[in-house]
């Protein structure tokens, strides 16, 4: 064994070229076909657990049908399931989230990519705020119930009292709701956000910057005007990630969104979200409730997955328009 | 084929790290496992690790998943014995085809904590607080709430209702006691793990006890019902409740006895108790069981089980007051005693 493993050491020190042993194929075969299979694997997991679930809710999509979707009552004890409260507090919290966490996310991006900070300083605010990423989801509600209800309490319940006209500021802050919901998811899409724009907007040729400076342009002209656009592939795949994240994130909302069944425009008023209606009924749902939580667990899958594809489709689109010009 | 291949390898993986676990588990240990409800879990948690450090070589694993998950996973013969604050259904039992014995293990209060500065000490009548949680009294300074407590300057605000958001025995007992003594309640939301309650903006739920207690401790004006183990622990201000006999009684270990002595246990076990008689007697209260099999095919785990059981009533009961629990009584304990020889 050492033997052979000298000579083949002396073989590669006097060669610099030698063609592949057959141990090397065979490598090279293991090699490939391991990580085929575990592509197909991912999908396939992907697959099994849409069958999975889809299964088991299959009865109870027969029973309830459309109406589910629709429906604003949820009361095991008659049997009536709706979640259309669900629906619209899983949109509505996320899309918040994303306008809050997006906006502030791109725009770290561009405070850290353009040079605008000395480099070792950029590189320590870049992993403060990749950090973020690694908070796990209970110290943010834990934070979010502690520290900022009773921070925001005070300027909330002043905007419903000076402009309680408008349908957002309609009903009192309390304590949880979708305000301080909205605001700590903001905070979790942060980090996805922030680094993938940083990717993108890093990426972009340095020719591009100086070609923009060299027509004139001052430094804000050459970031909004064409280091943004030229990122926006990168960045809109970020906000995309962003907002899955949104849709799908549980404990933090369960515990600050307050879980209360109900349909309002209110920031202040407290809703509900899928993600948090599915965690908090499992532990003890019987056997039909379950059907109807998988049931729950298929149309928020479906709405990840159309988000996605969504934002594939703008991607794509914003590429090819980019092109043309 | 390919495919084939990669199956083998991870089939040898998993093995092997089966068996690895499976070495260090064996050995002359027992290990017994149970699951279910989360309102007695701090006491079961310091029994079972008491019991298991008297006892070398004796591991209680219990999981605090829910007495719904607990009773599931006890039909399904994945835990050697379950808890559950709602008992087990005829239906439910129904399934097991061993046999199951209930025992009522220890038991416990429920308490309307509220979080209303500068009062410490707030009367509640009985018909008040179903009007609060069924969002009827919406404000502090309500007439209805203000007769009751003469002196006291209730601030101009609105209530704000902390319910429980996932389902639990807690809300079972409380909403079988809110039922008990309104009619309103009975025909409206009614009893359950989890009910239709009425929505509005002031009706927020949190997750678990401990949610709750936190929630009300965060937010002034909210009023929510948790374990009186929790609201000790958290030192938040409980109600007094209006009991049966119209006394305005404060959660404690001595009102607790008072309207468990009134408790008689029929053979299977399952007693509710949701409007106390008695001068002393605290509103509500509840058991909660244990459930067992009849025949255990290891008898060394059933006679296990039967000395864990005497543990509990024993020794076990010292413990309830500190941890803010109500020990059974005398006769309760004596009957569960007997009914413990029934786990073979």
């Amino acid at each position: 064994m050492s033997s052979s493993l000298s000579n083949q050491q002396q073989q590669n020190n006097d060669q610099i070229a030698v063609p592949p042993t057959p141990r090397d194929i065979l490598l090279d075969r293991i090699f490939r076909s391991l990580t085929t299979s575990f592509a197909w694997l991912t999908l396939l997991l992907i697959v099994y657990i849409v069958w999975e679930i889809g299964g088991t809710a299959l009865p109870a999509i027969k029973e309830i049908g459309f109406g589910f979707l629709t429906g604003t009552t949820w009361n095991p004890n008659q049997g009536e399931f709706g979640i259309l409260p669900q629906i619209w507090g899983t949109f509505y919290s996320s899309l918040l989230a994303l306008f809050l966490g997006g906006f502030f996310g791109v725009a770290i991006a561009v405070f850290l990519t353009q040079d605008f900070l000395p480099h070792k300083i950029q590189i320590v605010l870049k992993s403060i705020i990749e950090l973020l990423a690694a908070i796990p989801s209970v110290v943010y509600g834990l934070w979010g119930i502690f520290v900022l209800i009773p921070l925001i309490r005070p300027v909330a319940n002043w905007l419903h009292a000076t402009l309680g006209w408008v349908p957002f500021f309609s009903t009192s802050l309390s304590g949880p709701g979708m305000f301080p919901a909205a605001l700590v998811l903001s905070i979790m899409i942060l980090p996805t956000v922030a680094a993938i724009s940083q990717d993108a907007l890093s990426a972009i040729p340095s020719k591009i910057k100086e070609a923009a400076y060299g027509m004139g342009t001052t430094r804000w002209e050459a970031i909004l005007k064409v280091l943004l656009p030229t990122a926006s592939r990168g960045i809109f795949g970020g906000l995309v990630l962003g907002f899955g994240r949104a849709l799908g994130e549980t404990m933090a909302l369960a515990m600050l969104v307050g879980n209360s069944n109900q349909l309002s425009l209110s920031l202040f008023s407290p809703a509900d979200t899928l993600a948090a209606l599915l965690a908090l009924n499992f532990p003890e749902a019987s056997e039909y409730e379950t059907q109807v939580l998988m049931f729950a667990a298929v149309v928020l899958l479906f709405i990840t997955l159309a988000v996605n594809i969504v934002g594939e489709i703008i991607i794509s689109y914003s590429e090819r328009s980019g092109g043309k010009k | 084929m390919r495919i084939n291949r990669f199956v083998k390898l991870a089939v040898i993986a998993l093995a092997l790290t089966f068996l690895t676990d499976g070495a260090a588990l064996a050995g002359n240990k027992i290990r017994v496992t149970g699951s279910g409800a989360s309102f007695p879990f701090p006491i079961y948690s310091t029994w079972f690790k008491t019991y298991s450090r008297a006892h070398k070589g004796i591991i209680i694993d219990y999981q605090a998943k829910g007495s719904g998950a607990g009773i599931r996973d006890f039909i399904n013969h994945a835990v050697d014995f379950a808890a559950s604050d709602a008992a087990m259904k005829d239906k439910e039992i129904a399934q097991v085809k061993e046999g199951v014995q209930l025992l009522p293990m220890i038991a416990g209060e429920i308490v309307l904590a509220y979080n209303l500065k500068d009062i410490p000490e707030l009367k509640l009548p009985s018909s008040v607080y179903p009007d609060i949680f069924l969002g009827k009294i919406k404000r502090w300074n309500d007439p209805a709430i203000a007769a009751a407590n003469p002196g006291v300057s209730l601030p101009d605000m609105p209530i704000t209702v902390v319910r429980r958001a996932d389902s639990s025995g807690t809300t079972y007992v409380f909403t079988t006691h809110l039922s008990a003594i309104s009619s309103d309640w009975k025909s409206g939301p009614g009893i359950g793990k989890t009910v239709n309650w009425p929505s509005n903006d002031k009706m927020i739920a949190s997750p678990k006890n401990d949610g709750i207690t936190a929630t009300i401790r965060q937010t002034p004006g909210s009023i929510g019902y948790i374990e009186y183990g929790y609201a000790k622990m958290a030192k938040v201000h409980m109600a007094l409740l209006e009991n049966k006999a119209g006394k305005f009684i404060k959660p404690s270990l001595e009102a607790g006895m008072a309207a468990l002595a009134n408790a008689t246990l029929p053979e299977d076990m399952r007693v509710w108790l949701p409007n106390p008689e008695g001068d002393d007697s605290y509103p509500i209260v509840t058991f909660t069981w244990m459930c067992f099999y009849k025949k255990y095919e290891d008898p060394k785990v059933a006679a296990l089980l039967r000395d864990m059981v005497e543990f509990c009533l024993t020794d076990g009961q010292k413990m309830a007051d500190k941890l803010g629990y109500i020990p059974l009584p005398a006769n309760v304990v004596e009957a569960v005693r007997k009914a413990s020889q029934n786990i073979q």
